[in-house]
């Protein structure tokens, strides 16, 4: 298989298209599956009461806040060592998701924090280190689309983006580092200390998450590129283009 | 603002070279144009003063707020101090003859964003004791909380310079530059102000100093390339 | 694994007292998804539209 075939806007447009709707498929029933048995089978927890049940959403939406900033910042450094077109325009499109589930990571954590810890919110290192996260996207998104030439906007975002990496490990290692309200990992991978139907469901969730991520920016960069590519005669040739 | 070009009989380029020719220039502009230093110590101790007069003047809680304040202060008064660092130099294309120079970008960026913290950080850190003492802080304090500046405020101008760079000839101006730089400063101000609210209420300011000088030296290392990067994409 | 833990419908809504911070959450990222979805459609079809203007402007020149 030739990944550079695909590398290139023209058929990677086509591609996305055809892939999109079998990854809001396979979110959607994933979803429904993780859901079922967050809401519906998973038993109360001894401590918390069934506000616990926010972590099947919570927990999922946090990893995917850091993990799209990670991909995010990994298309940015492809783009300014190769200056290859689809991938900064993959970085464009990956931003507002990765936004909004940092936002959704912070309103839900709120909404958990409310009724556990007595707050909506504390200036702890996790909580902080995630706001922060959530402006580095924000940045991102407004300088890319700051300057006329949408290259120039491509290099100085992703610039700005591979210097706000150093955030990632400070949202992920917070929790250990300083002694804050913020509990630590439910999940660890050596004697589990969840419910086996607690801990499947989150995963379920989170493989949903991935999925319905993966669809959105696949959706989204085909935007992109048409925005980018709208004086291209293929793009003109294109069915949907031509009324 | 005119910009006398690096030496072109210097055919080979340097770190060195190009840091200290940066440098000295743009201190030599600063000299003869040392309006922007006296504003931005100006706006700090402005800043400064307007906290007592907003919330209340007991002694207590200026002692208990001041260190954050003054940070704070700092901070704000470096970052408006960003755009002076690469604009003028952008406008009149002088920068885009130091790309062309024999010189890494990295060194004379580097230079810049020195100069840059000599008329900008240093005075906010030789000026905070002075501050501090409005705000009743203990002799120890002040000096924890110089020191913190001392450490933190280069890490500031890294920080800016390379915000400051990527901006350049952005829609959005000074809004666009407090999104990018003011999130990078978080952790700056999380450990600097920590130092000194650490030391007043009787703590060791040893571990948030420690952290300041860590971020420091990642951001020597890291961050001139990123100056440099920075420059190199606005003006291509 | 598969047996329903509430004992009713108004069980599962009440959520053990804690409903208002269990729906805020998950209502939230439901809103969130709903608007992600349709500002993907707008996007399209704005993209779609700047392509057909461009055409027009250059068949009238």
């Amino acid at each position: 298989m030739n990944w550079f075939h695909f590398s290139s806007p023209s058929t990677f447009y086509g591609l996305a298209g055809r892939l999109a709707p079998w990854f809001f498929i396979l979110a959607t029933a994933l979803a429904a599956w993780g859901l079922y048995l967050g809401l519906l089978v998973a038993p109360t927890d001894a401590q918390q009461g069934e506000v616990y049940r926010v972590i099947f959403i919570h927990v999922p939406t946090a990893w995917m806040s850091m993990f799209l900033y990670f991909i995010m910042a990994c298309y940015c450094a492809l783009t300014l060592v190769f200056n290859t077109r689809l991938s900064a325009m993959m970085a464009r499109a990956i931003a507002p998701t990765g936004a909004m589930f940092t936002f959704i990571a912070l309103w839900t954590g709120a909404f958990w924090g409310r009724p556990t810890w007595g707050t909506y919110w504390v200036w702890d290192a996790r909580l902080t280190s995630e706001l922060v996260l959530l402006f580095l996207y924000f940045g991102y998104m407004s300088l890319a689309n700051a300057f006329e030439d949408p290259r120039r906007g491509d290099r100085a975002a992703a610039l700005l983006a591979l210097i706000g990496v150093v955030n990632l490990p400070i949202i992920y290692f917070s929790v250990q580092w300083w002694n804050t309200l913020h509990q630590g990992s439910s999940v660890s991978f050596k004697g589990t200390s969840m419910h086996v139907t607690m801990l499947t469901g989150m995963l379920v969730m989170s493989a949903s998450a991935w999925m319905y991520a993966i669809g959105a920016t696949l959706v989204r960069v085909r935007s992109v590129i048409l925005e980018r590519e709208r004086r291209a005669q293929w793009i003109r040739n294109l069915p949907e283009a031509s009324a | 603002m005119s910009a006398p070009a690096p030496k072109r009989h210097q055919a080979s380029g340097s770190f060195s070279g190009g840091f200290s020719w940066a440098m000295a220039r743009d201190l030599r502009l600063a000299w003869r144009h040392p309006d922007e230093a006296v504003l931005t110590v100006a706006f700090f101790a402005l800043v400064a003063s307007l906290f007592p007069l907003g919330i209340g003047a007991e002694p207590q809680l200026l002692a208990r707020i001041g260190p954050g304040v003054i940070w704070v202060g700092a901070l704000l008064a470096a970052f408006l101090a960003l755009p002076g660092l690469f604009a003028a130099d952008y406008a009149d294309g002088s920068l885009e003859q130091m790309t062309l120079s024999p010189h890494p970008a990295l060194g004379w960026a580097a230079g810049k964003v020195a100069a840059h913290w000599i008329v900008s950080g240093l005075p906010l850190t030789l000026l905070s004791p002075l501050i501090g003492l409005q705000y009743g802080l203990s002799p120890d304090t002040l000096g924890v909380q110089a020191l913190s500046l001392l450490i933190g405020t280069p890490v500031l101008s890294l920080l800016g310079g390379a915000c400051a760079a990527l901006a350049l000839g952005a829609r959005g101006g000074g809004m666009l530059l407090a999104l990018l730089a003011l999130p990078l400063f978080v952790p700056v101000l999380i450990f600097g102000a920590g130092a000194a609210e650490a030391q007043a209420t009787g703590l060791s300011a040893t571990p948030h100093l420690s952290l300041l000088g860590a971020a420091l030296i990642a951001a020597l290392v890291g961050l001139p390339v990123a100056v440099g990067a920075a420059v190199r994409i606005a003006v291509d | 694994m598969t047996a329903i833990w509430w004992k009713s419908w108004a069980d599962f809504w009440a959520m053990g007292g804690q409903a208002y911070f269990v729906w805020m959450s998950f209502g939230a990222l439901l809103v969130a998804i709903v608007v992600e979805l349709l500002l993907l459609r707008v996007r399209r079809k704005r993209a779609l539209a700047a392509i057909e203007e461009e055409r027009d402007l250059e068949a009238e020149n």
